[in-house]
């Protein structure tokens, strides 16, 4: 079959990497990414399926790959060449509409799970990541054993797999994953505005960027964690609209941000920070820029949640050590426990969020795998060019 | 002898007019037949002796005794001045502030008193910076006075220097400077630009607290407001008077100097912007076309510095001290005496051009909120009798409008465009729903009081003081504005004049009757 794969090939990384501020386009023709004809993957035991890819997003850390950015960190959890996607609907080979959540667990790699009903992202130990049966991989889209959503077809454990109703459609179902993560980094909010100092102030979250994530986490905020203040930083207007009617509910441009952050919670500014601000702060772009934002307009022992993937990031410090600011990653999900006390996994209360808000609106444009040169440049621009998600499209069955 | 303001009517033969817009110009040429153009009186001539007329008010006041009778050792006296928003442009050395405080200095001296404190009446305004100081007040004044912290600035959020006098029957607090109010006199310097100002005004509101002013400073007491230049038809002023007398029963005896300016507005090489522009001869339009060139390729920072440091020509045409109503009494008829024009009827249609220039962006920037309070909170009641423009009618402004705020003078100004403005543009839901949060904001309130930040109200009181306007017309347009700050404020963005008449035809009609008010100069229209 012809799929997407990612080489290891530095000079296609560096060609790929000097390319990409200029053309996205340009970076998905010269750098690692090919087009080509891959075989099929085994079935590496029990408990896999093979899954034929419906819908397949383009998420931002796939985009890093192929624009050469990502951080070094992954070299040693990814095995080389692999299938991206992570963001799947696919049907298994009875016709089950299924979506995938790709961490690749215990089970999928044949350990105990660290306890009963754990989610794939649970645990306090990664050594499964990069060790037993499966090549090292943190997911489906980054593993060469299982391949990815950016193929027809790829393999999946039974652990990864959530059967969708008849009536959720592909475009929405797509959109699971995301909002998982979104919602995941939300509920990260939680113990900070338990604990903040005096209960009878409205909480305060702060949201940096508005792209699927930012919706995401917006969403999640408004569902799970209904009495926040949500003040949202977002560039473009159809994102700024998007998070409105997400429930947000201030949202400004990001250059904005920090005042707006600074009339809700009353606070002065002294130089670049605000003496006080939101309790917790979720960036969910990610760059040297927005964390060093989000530090600035969180308030001293206040949680800073990196949602957006932040590779190589340049930071004064200082002023997270002298607010004693807490910063958390916000990496995929697990199993939650909500405000309430029950537990619940993180891709279920996706699913009854992209149901809530019929997030297939997000779903801007689709392409043939074959068009995955203009794709690739629709995705890397698309707050630029009015989009929010962009996914390659495999019902056809002619790619 | 200098002529009368002028009413022209536009035929096929009227040149172009020239039109305020920001920190440049623009040339209209106005529809033949059904438009006019009102011009100001030109300059009353200046008093020829000032420091000698100032003595005389001084020796000679109206219905009080003589200045040096009123001093004696060991009072306390105190003298109170308008602040930078006074007069516009900031007038050429040596200030008038400067001539009267150092002859009232001098009888203070003679008379032995040394317990003197001079204070910027600045209100909720931003504290003047120390060359403003030093331009208003001599270097002289202030080199004696700063380093021994006896001139400062009115701070209306300091609860320790402030002093609650009374309330009115209708329970309005009247609060104010504490120092002033225990002085044996307060000696009130002012100088008056427009007749909106003094009597009454200069110590209700320039030594009041934001609990005083907020009784006046309102939307229903501007809207009531008609206009500020006419003062027995204005709220305003009813409210500043009825403080007065609690002022008067329970305050300090004050001793109020009042001057008046002519309109004597621009110095030579702006000499054109004072004409009539059928009267401009070769080195007028080229000094214009040279102007209006320059300004085009000169970036907004530059132009505004040029701008900003003009200062004015204009001189003292009266200066009359004593008791505070018999005083401005004369003052009032003065101001009225150079600025009034008589124009016959109102129209479907008023124009004004918004010059880079007012009361709150002196060595700053004019910013949206600001050019909104300019043209219909300003200019919009330069009336007396009833407004310029119908009920109903259309207000055409020009100026670029740019979503720019100064991030030091104009801290709330930011936030109120941003949040407030995003939510509503009526003054009666903003002041229920957003004042109070803007008014006891702390880092606001801290600004003010150390930094040269306008008070956090601000905003509201340039919005409210639009209100009466907002409420009159139909629709407002502004003309070459920046489109997305121009609908924030709720009006109507235009990129041409003839556009603007465009769109005002679905208000007014095809054939609408135009006025345009071409201030400054600064006039006040007698309509009938």
């Amino acid at each position: 079959m012809k799929a997407l794969r990612i080489s290891r090939s530095i000079p296609r990384l560096g060609l790929a990497r000097i390319a990409s501020p200029l053309s996205p386009a340009a970076a998905a023709k010269i750098g690692p990414l090919n087009y080509t004809v891959v075989d099929a993957p085994d079935l590496p035991g029990p408990g896999w399926q093979r899954v034929r890819t419906r819908l397949a997003g383009i998420c931002g850390s796939d985009l890093s790959l192929v624009e050469g950015h990502a951080s070094l960190y992954f070299q040693d959890w990814v095995s080389f060449p692999f299938v991206p996607g992570h963001e799947v609907v696919g049907e298994l080979e009875d016709g089950t509409r299924v979506v995938l959540e790709p961490v690749l667990g215990h089970e999928a790699r044949g350990f105990s799970p660290p306890f009963d009903g754990a989610a794939p992202g649970d645990g306090d130990d990664y050594t499964h990541l990069a060790t037993g049966p499966l090549e090292p991989g943190i997911q489906t889209g980054f593993c060469c054993s299982t391949g990815g959503g950016w193929a027809p077809e790829f393999v999946a454990h039974e652990s990864q797999l959530h059967r969708i109703s008849d009536d959720m459609p592909d475009e929405r179902a797509v959109l699971i994953e995301p909002f998982a993560g979104g919602i995941h980094a939300a509920l990260l909010a939680a113990p900070t505005l338990a604990a903040r100092q005096d209960p009878t102030t409205p909480p305060i979250v702060a949201v940096l960027g508005a792209g699927t994530m930012g919706l995401a986490a917006v969403a999640g905020l408004r569902r799970y964690l209904p009495d926040v203040r949500i003040i949202v930083g977002a560039r473009y207007q159809h994102q700024q609209a998007l998070a409105k009617a997400f429930g947000a509910d201030v949202v400004v441009g990001p250059d904005k941000l920090a005042r707006a952050v600074r009339r809700a919670a009353g606070c002065h500014i002294i130089g670049d920070y605000l003496t006080s601000g939101a309790h917790v702060t979720i960036d969910a772009v990610g760059t040297s820029a927005t964390v060093a934002d989000a530090i600035r307009i969180t308030r001293p022992r206040g949680r800073v949640v990196l949602l957006g993937m932040p590779a190589d990031v340049n930071l004064d410090l200082t002023g997270l050590w002298h607010r004693e600011t807490e910063l958390k990653g916000a990496y995929t999900y697990g199993t939650e426990t909500l405000p309430d006390g029950r537990t619940c996994s993180t891709f279920a209360l996706a699913i009854e969020t992209v149901n809530a808000l019929t997030a297939e609106r997000l779903l801007s444009a689709t392409y043939d795998l074959t068009d995955h040169v203009d794709a690739i440049a629709h995705a890397a621009g698309a707050g630029r060019r009015g989009a929010v998600k962009i996914a390659f499209d495999m019902r056809s069955g002619d790619t | 002898m200098p002529r009368p303001g002028f009413v022209l009517n536009v035929d096929r033969s009227t040149p172009p007019t020239l039109f305020w817009h920001g920190e440049g110009f623009r040339l209209e040429k106005l529809p033949a037949d059904r438009s006019r153009v009102i011009y100001a009186p030109e300059p009353l001539d200046a008093v020829d002796d000032i420091d000698g007329a100032i003595q005389d008010a001084l020796l000679n006041p109206i219905e009080m005794d003589p200045l040096p009778t009123l001093l004696f050792p060991g009072m306390k006296l105190t003298i109170a001045f308008d602040d930078v928003s006074l007069p516009l442009p900031k007038m050429q050395r040596p200030d008038l502030r400067q001539r009267i405080i150092e002859q009232v200095l001098t009888m203070a001296a003679d008379a032995g008193v040394d317990d003197v404190h001079i204070i910027a009446a600045l209100a909720l305004h931003r504290r003047m910076h120390e060359f403003e100081l030093r331009h208003a007040l001599g270097d002289r004044v202030y080199d004696a006075f700063e380093p021994r912290g006896t001139l400062y600035q009115h701070d209306a959020e300091d609860p320790d220097n402030l002093t609650l006098l009374g309330s009115t029957p209708e329970g309005e607090e009247v609060e104010i400077n504490k120092r002033a109010a225990e002085s044996d006199l307060l000696v009130y310097v002012n100088i008056n630009l427009v007749a909106m100002d003094g009597g009454w005004k200069s110590t209700a509101t320039g030594l009041a607290s934001y609990r005083s002013l907020r009784h006046n400073h309102n939307p229903t007491t501007m809207e009531a407001s008609h206009s500020f230049m006419d003062q027995h038809k204005s709220e305003l002023h009813k409210s500043n008077w009825r403080m007065g007398e609690i002022m008067r029963e329970h305050g300090p005896t004050v001793f109020q100097i009042e001057t008046t300016l002519n309109t004597d507005t621009f110095p030579k090489p702006f000499g054109y912007l004072s004409k009539r522009e059928w009267e401009w001869n070769a080195k007028d339009r080229a000094l214009y076309l040279g102007a209006a060139k320059s300004l085009a390729k000169t970036p907004p920072r530059l132009a505004r510095k040029i701008f900003q440091g003009i200062e004015a020509p204009h001189q003292m045409t009266s200066v009359q001290a004593g008791e505070v109503e018999a005083v401005h009494k004369i003052t009032t008829e003065n101001v009225y005496d150079q600025q009034l024009v008589e124009v016959e009827g109102q129209t479907d249609i008023l124009t004004m051009g918004i010059p880079y220039i007012c009361a709150y962006n002196v060595h700053s920037i004019m910013n949206p909120i600001l050019v909104m309070c300019t043209g219909l909170g300003y200019f919009f009641n330069m009336y007396r009798g009833k407004p310029l423009v119908r009920e109903g009618g259309v207000v055409i402004l020009t100026h670029p409008t740019p979503n720019e705020f100064h991030p030091v003078h104009h801290p709330s100004y930011i936030d109120f465009f941003e949040e407030v403005l995003a939510d509503t543009t009526d003054p009666h839901v903003m002041s229920q729903k957003w004042e109070k949060q803007y008014a006891e904001d702390d880092w606001y309130r801290h600004l003010y009081r150390t930094t040269h930040a306008y008070h956090g109200v601000h905003p509201f009181y340039m919005w409210y003081w639009g209100s009466h306007g907002m409420k009159h017309v139909g629709k407002v347009i502004i003309v070459g504005g920046d489109a997305p700050t121009v609908r924030k404020l709720g009006f109507t963005p235009a990129s041409t004049m003839n556009d603007a008449f465009e769109i005002a035809s679905d208000v007014v009609g095809r054939q609408p009757t135009i006025t345009h008010l071409k201030t400054p100069p600064l006039m006040i229209a007698d309509v009938k």
